[in-house]
Formats: structure tokens, sequence, C-alpha cells
């Protein structure tokens, strides 16, 4: 139900700087090194609250916690290596909420089954997503505006089921997010090819909130689904 | 508790409107524009993404 969000205007403001090639490959470098250590952490951190038995509760805590730093701390802590720690602390807490919901989804008859097939299906997406806005000659900036437009409207309709709780608006907010988060992948992937993006911290935050967000939705998706 | 944290998800999310507006703003007056081809080339993979969430779907039921 929940889902952070990096977008602020300093992050994705819509200039083209195309840097060199050798830094835009450190900067490639530097995203999937981080991202591969924050989503490890992370589920260090899931372990560990699935060790403890944390309620529901503990993932709305942690992910308002999360969206609060991600608005307010990472963007400036971003400039400096102060950032690394702040995006690890944001990860971790992610994580730590997301083992409480594991917990449950774990309660259920098909709940290993059901984690199982929405992490293959979130590496999936997330492979061949980014492997082909990298081996891709388009420049996918254009979906800028698209991509904006879409996360106001599923917002609004998130705020709008957390007091309606309707499932068939929870299962159409986390399809919706799943392609908005798709799309983001193709158009944050592109913004570090291209040059655009020149800071690993906050491209590895927009990377990893669209796993954790897909992965979440697809959870949600196959949890009602496969119900029956 | 439940409502309160459902109060303060929800006082979140709207401060995360405030935020996205100006981005959302930016992106529409300054952004580049698609050009020929440009959509087919993001639908395609959205459609691979529709199917394979289709397809996990019938794996669990």
């Amino acid at each position: 139900m929940a889902n952070p969000n990096p977008f602020s205007s300093n992050q994705y403001a819509p200039t083209a700087r195309a840097g060199s090639a050798l830094e835009t490959n450190k900067v490639l470098k530097n995203t999937y090194l981080l991202l591969a250590a924050t989503l490890g952490f992370s589920a260090v951190t899931a372990m560990i609250s699935m060790a403890l038995a944390m309620p529901s509760w503990v993932y709305l805590v942690s992910v308002i916690g999360a969206m609060l730093l991600g608005m307010f701390v990472l963007p400036r802590a971003a400039q400096s290596a102060k950032g690394v720690g702040v995006i690890f602390l944001i990860t971790g807490m992610l994580g730590f909420g997301l083992g409480s919901i594991l917990s449950m989804y774990l309660a259920l008859p098909n709940g290993p089954s059901i984690i199982a097939t929405a992490f293959g299906g979130t590496a999936l997406i997330f492979l061949g997503l980014s492997g082909y806005a990298l081996t891709s000659k388009r420049d996918f900036s254009f979906l800028g505006g698209f991509l904006f437009a879409g996360m106001m409207v599923v917002v609004v309709a998130m705020i709008a089921n957390i007091f309606l709780n309707m499932p068939a608006l929870a299962l159409a907010v986390s399809g919706a997010i799943i392609l908005l988060m798709s799309g983001f992948i193709l158009f944050d992937t592109s913004r570090i090819k291209s040059g655009a993006e020149t800071n690993y911290i906050m491209a590895t935050y927009g990377i990893y909130l669209a796993i954790f967000n897909i992965f979440i939705s697809l959870l949600q998706i196959l949890g009602i689904m496969g119900d029956e | 508790m439940e409502l309160f944290l459902k109060i303060a998800a929800a006082g979140v999310l709207i401060m995360m409107l405030f935020f996205l507006w100006p981005a959302f703003k930016a992106w529409q007056e300054n952004g580049p524009k698609a050009e020929k081809g440009d959509w087919q080339a993001v639908v395609l993979p959205l459609a691979g993404v529709v199917g394979l969430v289709i397809v996990l779907i019938m794996l669990v039921r």
C-alpha cells in the first residue's frame, strides 16, 4: 500500500548534461555496486525483523520514516559521503518494515510460493528492463512528464484507499505502480547512461525504490489473485 | 494506533504530492519530447511486464 518515492524536483531537473563516457561508466558501476549492497542490507534487516516477529504496523512506521528521510535528508546528504550512510539507513528501515509483511505472507498456506514468485518476477523485470535500457539506442528521458503525472495520480489514489480500504482499488494501484516503476527503471537507467544523472547515490535510491515498489506490489497482486 | 498511522501515512503522501508537483511541471515544460518510434520502444517492454505478471498470477493460482 505505502510507496515511498524520491522524485523531488531537485533530483530530476530536466537538464541534459552529457558527461564523458568514463565518468558515465563510473556512475553506472558505482550505482550498481551500491544497489547490490543496499539490497543485501535490506535482506539482512528483513531477516532480523522476521526473526523478531515484528507486527505489521512496523511496515507503515518504517515506510513513513524512510519517506521523510528520502524527501528531506537524502537530497542534501547525497552531495557528500554522508549520503551513503543515509541511503543504508533508509534501505535498512525499508527492509525491516518489509520483514513484517513477509512474516504475514509466510503465515498463509501458499505464502512461501507467493514470496518466491514475487521475488523472481521482480528480478526478471529489473534485469530485463535495465538490460533493455542499457542496450537500447533510445533516450527514455522523454518519459519524465508522463511518469511524474502518473505518480501524482497514483499517490492520490493511495491516499483515498488508505481510508476506503477497497481491494479492487488496491489491486488497480498495485498494477499501476508496477507499470510506473518499470517506466522509472527505463527512465533512470537511461539518464545514467546519457550522463544526465551524475550522483550515484540518488541514482541508486531511485532504482532501489523502483525494485522495492515492484516487489511489494507484486506481493499484493499475487496475494489477492492467488487466494482462489 | 492504526488510525494514527493511517493519518500519518496520508499526511506524508500529501507532502509527497507537493514534492512531485514542481518536478512534474518542470518536466512538462522543459522535458524532452518523444520522437518517432519512442513510445513504441516503451510500450513493447511494458507489455512484456504485463505478460509476465499474468504468467506469475497463473503460477500461484
